[in-house]
């Protein structure tokens, strides 16, 4: 007298709130465990680029565009904030709960399916760069930033541009053999696109080639649109770079969704 | 009706040149312990993940709570509970933060999650120790952790890939002590393992597995009636001695099987007619089964 449970009639769900809720309460109890080491390196790297930037330079270039130069680069770290929180932890993080410490295998032996588990773990990455991607511009506050209501959108823009990144790295380290393979993203990838993205200098004085290259950067767009939420410059055209934003972040959460679905299942 | 908790079909899995799982049939009947028995390589870790649809099969029928694989695992594997043979456990949480994890993957209900942590913790005797961090716990107590983790929601059907690989022999019998409570509360139970005593002890039905198929399926005391049958003549002496023994048997149409230091002389029930050779009598076991059939010793 078996407990019938009918076989086959329902269609399996697919992105179930469930799933992924399961996915997230790990990562939120695993983060309560290593919270103070990710907040470091999440939130000094970019202040100490801000630190360096703002007065190493700042002492040659006073202002830029009619911004103190510190004004400019503390909104201009905000994406550096973001990267460093997300497409980072993304990469090596993915890797090695794949890879070492085979947490994949233990949750995809639960009711969860690869995707539910990339979108979560890219859904928790960008939440961390969120508010980690707001400390470059607190802090740009204490040297004189001016705050403008507008700065509301600032948490959301990093959120947004945090999931896109996200999903890049674990797209990375769904690609990857090995760990040693990040080195090229992160040379050849990472590094020029962080530095294309008009943080430190404004993109304007670059050759064709450099802009083209700067316009198509989802770093650049999200760089650009923290500085006018910051500056309450914003303007209609700005939901043309959200809806780019949205787009890469779309498209490669689908792509790191088809890397690790070829990684995880055999 | 006994209703099939596991039913495979002419189940093909390949890697590239290698057949990993080559066209096996496998059946576990709910509420039983059924022991996959095999040498390293022999397809069982990869049949294990092609139950939970880690893996998926290049050919034949995989049904699992009657649950057709891999289209509707994750509802079977809403059912099923696995004890992987890798600890992932996460290590930096406590006992307790990981089963409580696991409550949330499992979909346990917020009004049971309690009530799940704390049946789980009794059942793996780690009350005393449920606010310590896994990385502080003793070999014994993370695989005790593990096997309740894959019990926290209740599962109809239980895998268990390994369980005791790499353990001392205490914490092993330890092992079995809890492995066969679950099976007396009925949970049905699929388990690989590549220590005979292991499938012997809790298996009610034994598969031996060699190169990816079933090579005998049995209880095991019927397997080793029908391939060893009721006791063994272990011979000991010098090389030299055991190959002239091996001839001799092998002359006589018995059985025998090479065991390092001696050779086991398979069949001798009642007398052997002009087989005359000092040595043990010992009853046949599943060991002798398991390495006549495969052609390899255990390792």
């Amino acid at each position: 007298m078996a407990v019938a449970v009918e076989p086959r009639p329902e269609r399996i769900g697919r992105l179930e709130r469930r799933a992924i809720i399961g996915v997230l309460v790990r990562e939120v109890v695993n983060f309560s465990s290593y919270w103070k080491s990710a907040t470091f390196s999440s939130t000094v790297e970019p202040t100490i680029y801000l630190l360096a930037f703002g007065f190493g330079f700042g002492s040659l270039v006073s202002t830029i565009g009619g911004y103190d130069y510190v004004e400019f680069v503390g909104t201009g770290t905000v994406a550096t904030a973001v990267i460093f929180s997300s497409a980072f932890p993304a990469m090596f993080g993915t890797f090695v709960k794949y890879q070492f410490q085979r947490t994949y295998d233990a949750i995809l032996a639960a009711p969860v399916d690869t995707e539910e588990l990339v979108t979560a773990e890219a859904l928790w990455i960008a939440t961390r760069a969120g508010v980690y991607g707001c400390v470059p511009m607190l802090v740009a506050m204490l040297f004189g930033l001016d705050p403008h209501w507008s700065m509301l959108f600032v948490p959301f823009i990093a959120w947004l541009a945090g999931y896109g990144w996200a999903c890049f790295g674990i797209a990375i380290a769904g690609w990857a053999k090995s760990i040693e393979n990040f080195s090229y993203i992160v040379s050849a990838v990472l590094t020029p696109l962080f530095l294309v993205a008009g943080t430190f200098f404004p993109l304007d004085g670059l050759p064709r080639w450099a802009q083209v290259l700067g316009a198509v950067n989802p770093l650049h767009q999200c760089v650009v649109l923290v500085r006018h939420a910051a500056f309450g410059l914003m303007e209609w055209s700005d939901l043309w770079r959200v809806a780019y934003l949205t787009g890469f972040a779309l498209l490669v959460w689908r792509i790191a969704i088809r890397l690790m679905t070829r990684k995880l299942v055999d | 009706m006994s209703e099939l908790a596991i039913r495979l079909r002419g189940v093909v899995k390949r890697y590239g040149p290698i057949t990993a799982v080559d066209g096996l049939d496998l059946d576990v009947p709910e509420g039983t312990c059924v022991g996959l028995l095999g040498p390293n390589g022999a397809g069982k870790s990869t049949t294990m993940r092609l139950l939970t649809a880690q893996a998926i099969a290049d050919d034949g029928e995989l049904e699992v709570l009657g649950f057709r694989l891999p289209g509707e695992s994750k509802q079977a594997r809403a059912q099923l509970g696995v004890v992987p043979q890798l600890d992932n456990l996460d290590v930096t949480l406590t006992v307790e933060q990981n089963l409580l994890v696991f409550t949330h993957l499992y979909r346990v209900d917020r009004a049971h999650r309690r009530d799940a942590i704390e049946r789980a913790l009794e059942l793996a005797k780690l009350g005393d120790r449920r606010d310590s961090r896994v990385d502080k716990l003793s070999g014994g107590m993370r695989r005790r952790l593990l096997i309740a983790r894959a019990l926290v929601h209740r599962p109809r059907l239980v895998l268990l890939d390994e369980p005791t690989v790499g353990l001392d022999p205490q914490v092993r019998q330890e092992l079995w002590a809890l492995i066969d409570a679950l099976r007396s509360e009925g949970t049905t139970l699929l388990m690989s393992t590549h220590y005979i005593e292991e499938a012997q002890r809790l298996a009610d039905t034994v598969m031996i597995m060699s190169h990816g198929s079933a090579v005998a399926a049995g209880p095991p005391s019927e397997l080793v009636l029908e391939h060893a049958g009721r006791e063994v003549l272990e011979v000991y002496g010098p090389p030299a001695k055991l190959a002239e023994v091996e001839a001799e048997a092998g002359a006589e149409g018995l059985r025998t099987r090479r065991t390092g230091t001696s050779i086991s002389i398979l069949g001798v029930d009642g007398d052997v007619n002009g087989f005359r050779h000092e040595g043990e009598r010992r009853p046949a076991n599943l060991e002798d089964v398991f390495v006549l059939l495969t052609g390899e010793e255990i390792g």
